[in-house]
């Protein structure tokens, strides 16, 4: 394996994790702020709260890091992405600095408000919309360089039907993995009224998302040909998504093993983006960046290898221990630790 | 001043800066007097000290949160205005970005575990060990960042051959001449003001006619600790001076200026200049002064911005920045050594309206010295992005929109900074010490 798979292969395994702790916190505030509204929020919220509190900056730092990361390994992407990304760009940083303060505020703050909530709900639809037309963007189309200026043409990307189906399966992966992970958290909890909520949730977000990945499918068909043809390549991929997805619902419908049907919905996601991130190799942009041309120097690519390996031999045990706290000690799910 | 695109990137970034700075600021020092507040309440067995440290912990996380929002915020804002910049600087700087990311993660991970294990462990020191590793986290978040700025004033490890970087060696960028003063500035001058805008809380409370054995103790911690660090910021503040010197004489002499290279320089403090002739009114001159800061030597020659090209010289005003700074970094140091004085030598009462006024007043004035600190060294490297090397002008982004998403994050900022004070004045109204230390009275 060379060093630039091996760079773009860690800041996917990133933007993995970050896809699934963010869904996560982006679904909870939506659930939340639809509990409020239908008169519900006095079941779920608590077991939502008691999760996000301690780790929502966790969720935020994986974003960072892949950011940085990817500008590091790929300082040609600062170059195309930056100057196309302007005023998107821009949106999401202040959806996301509303979300995260208004968060603190809200929940470390003296008194809920409804304006919170509301904010915070929002925010958790719109920030993974805005955040997957990046996505959309490195299928090429959408940005033009002229004369060494790099235009992006907005316009193509609004009448887009690719870019809405991808806005679409983002949306609703992100009600599905949360509802289904918090499902399992409240199951851990033994709070029957919103474990029973939660599963009906999953539940229903489930058909959405397999049905939404195939109109991306027939949407990229359209949009770049090349890429379809490379993704029939790793069919596999997409069936054992697929063969996940059975089995997680299954679990759920069955109402067993909620905590084994969550690490089933994490397979299902960890196939489709892996079988995505793989067919759209090379490219990093299409038609403008590879990992090979956009790649940082050597010298620079191999420091960057070594600090990613000394600083996970730090980050994974202290991961663990935040979730042996707060995800798997029972009594503190169970609200009985402070 | 032309609002082109570049202008207009400036003030964004700029404005992203100076808002997240204050956060960033208490982000780094606080933990640390968190920390210390907790460590005295379990060494000596006193409750007190807990409670400033628990209830410190509250409103930090508060701060924390605007802080990890608006830095995510520059962190992208950084590609996104000066994708240029990044292209190629990216190439040999990324590495301590990126091991600022660690740092960071590093924090937030045990911020999470610190604010909401106080009760979960049978031995309180176990909590307290746990604030170790965000004080480390959040320190080495502002080594790695300020390596970066530092590589700016002072890029080296590479070579530059008709515009492509040749022999790249990360290191030697991240340890440049300019990486220990600036550093050391950056993270001392962090824990001073966090140290002061505690105290000056505290102060603001006893003036209202707190005066329990809480406050007492707030205050003689934070300003005890205050006294140490401004100490420390005197002192690297006096190497950053010999730095400058050195490496960035035009810098130093349009910060002082020092318009004719001059052996027994003499320091001007303050005043007025007359544009056409360079003479400078009302100042206040200290002889051989600037002699003795810029190489420790009264006879010295410093070098003025008679050898500088005109479309190199930054603009003039920083002066009163460098000097509003050292100004007010003076002022902490005498004040906090005033009550250090005054409680050991017990003749004098520093809780005395007068001393207490002056130490709230204090707390703002120490992030106004963040401020010129920091505007001082970015300005004061105008018109270079990247010293000697690459313009500003050339750094920017070449798309459109730039001054609409300054409205958008100006508004972001206001909306953020009034909410931030609101909610924290409101979680210690609804709160009251009071209440927290009758109940500790009661289980006693």
């Amino acid at each position: 394996m060379d060093i630039q798979l091996l760079g773009i292969t860690v800041l996917w395994v990133f933007l993995y994790g970050y896809l699934i702790t963010a869904s996560i916190d982006f679904g909870a505030g939506f659930f939340a702020y639809y509990g409020e509204l239908t008169g519900r929020d006095h079941i779920i919220n608590k077991i939502i709260s008691r999760y996000l509190s301690p780790v929502w900056e966790v969720t935020n730092v994986f974003f960072v890091f892949f950011f940085v990361g990817l500008v590091g390994f790929f300082p040609d992407t600062a170059y195309y992405y930056g100057t196309a990304l302007l005023v998107p760009g821009s949106i999401a940083i202040i959806l996301l600095a509303i979300r995260g303060s208004f968060y603190a505020f809200g929940n470390y703050g003296a008194k809920k408000s409804r304006v919170y909530t509301f904010l915070y709900g929002v925010t958790g639809l719109l920030i993974p919309a805005s955040l997957s037309t990046a996505l959309t963007l490195s299928e090429g189309g959408f940005i033009e360089e002229v004369n060494g200026e790099v235009k992006f043409l907005a316009g193509e990307l609004f009448s887009s039907f690719y870019s809405w189906s991808v806005v679409l399966l983002a949306i609703v992966s992100v009600l599905f993995i949360s509802a289904a992970f918090l499902t399992y958290y409240a199951s851990r909890a033994n709070d029957e009224p919103a474990l029973e909520l939660l599963r009906k949730y999953a539940l229903f977000w489930s058909a959405p998302t397999i049905l939404s990945s195939v109109l991306v499918f027939v949407a990229l068909q359209q949009h770049n040909p090349v890429h379809f043809e490379r993704t029939l390549d790793y069919a596999w991929f997409f069936i054992a998504s697929l063969f996940c997805f059975l089995i997680a619902t299954y679990l759920i419908f069955y109402r067993k093993r909620y905590g084994m049907a969550f690490i089933f919905v994490m397979l299902q996601f960890f196939f489709a983006f892996f079988g995505y991130g793989i067919s759209h190799l090379p490219w990093i942009l299409y038609d403008h960046i590879t990992i090979y041309s956009g790649y940082t120097n050597e010298t620079t690519g191999v420091y960057l290898v070594l600090a990613f390996i000394a600083g996970l031999c730090l980050l994974v045990p202290s991961l663990v221990l935040l979730m042996r706290l707060f995800l798997f000690d029972a009594e503190y799910v169970k609200g009985n630790k402070s | 001043m032309e609002l082109d695109s570049a202008m207009l990137s400036r003030l964004l970034t700029s404005l992203t800066l100076g808002f997240h700075i204050i956060f960033a600021t208490l982000g780094v020092g606080v933990p640390l007097l968190i920390s210390l507040a907790e460590w005295i309440g379990i060494k000596r067995n006193d409750p007190y000290y807990t409670l400033l440290a628990r209830r410190w912990a509250r409103g930090f996380v508060v701060t924390v949160a605007v802080g990890v929002v608006t830095g995510t915020a520059i962190g992208l804002q950084l590609s996104l205005l000066w994708p240029n910049f990044m292209q190629l600087a990216g190439q040999v700087i990324s590495l301590p970005l990126f091991l600022e990311t660690f740092a960071f993660f590093f924090e937030a991970i045990f911020l999470g575990i610190y604010l909401y294990t106080w009760d979960r462990f049978k031995k309180p020191i176990y909590h307290w060990l746990i604030s170790i590793p965000v004080v480390i986290g959040s320190t080495l978040s502002a080594v790695f960042i300020s390596t970066v700025n530092a590589f700016m004033n002072s890029p080296q490890g590479f070579d530059m051959v008709d515009g492509v970087l040749t022999n790249i060696q990360p290191l030697a960028a991240m340890f440049n001449p300019a990486t220990p003063t600036k550093v050391g500035h950056v993270v001392m001058s962090a824990y001073l003001t966090s140290a002061i805008v505690l105290a000056a809380i505290t102060a603001f409370h006893m003036l209202k006619g707190k005066r329990s054995t809480y406050y007492r103790k707030a205050l003689k911690l934070t300003m005890t600790a205050g006294f140490i660090f401004a100490i420390g910021t005197a002192v690297i503040g006096d190497f950053s001076g010999k730095y400058l010197a050195e490496y960035q004489p035009s810098k130093l002499a349009a910060a002082e200026w020092h318009f004719e290279t001059s052996e027994n320089a003499d320091l001007v403090v303050g005043g007025f200049l007359d544009h056409d002739t360079n003479e400078v009114k009302y100042g206040l001159v200290l002889p051989n002064f600037l002699s003795i800061l810029a190489h420790g030597n009264p006879n010295a020659e410093v070098m003025g911005l008679d050898q500088v090209p005109e479309d190199e010289i930054p603009p003039l005003y920083i002066h009163y920045l460098f000097d509003g700074m050292v100004g007010i970094g003076m002022f902490l140091a005498a004040l906090t050594f005033f009550y250090v004085i005054a409680l050991r030598l017990k003749r004098f009462n520093p809780e005395n309206k007068w001393f207490l006024r002056l130490i709230v007043l204090a707390g703002p004035l120490s992030v106004l010295a963040i401020e010129f600190g920091w505007i001082f060294s970015e300005v004061g490297r105008q018109p270079w992005i990247l010293w000697d090397i690459l313009r500003t002008g050339h750094a920017a982004t070449s798309a459109a929109g730039v001054g609409w998403m300054f409205v958008l994050f100006l508004l972001l900022y206001v909306v953020l900074g009034t909410l931030c004070v609101t909610v924290l004045r409101k979680m210690f109204k609804t709160n009251p010490v009071e209440n927290e230390l009758e109940e500790i009275a009661r289980t006693k």
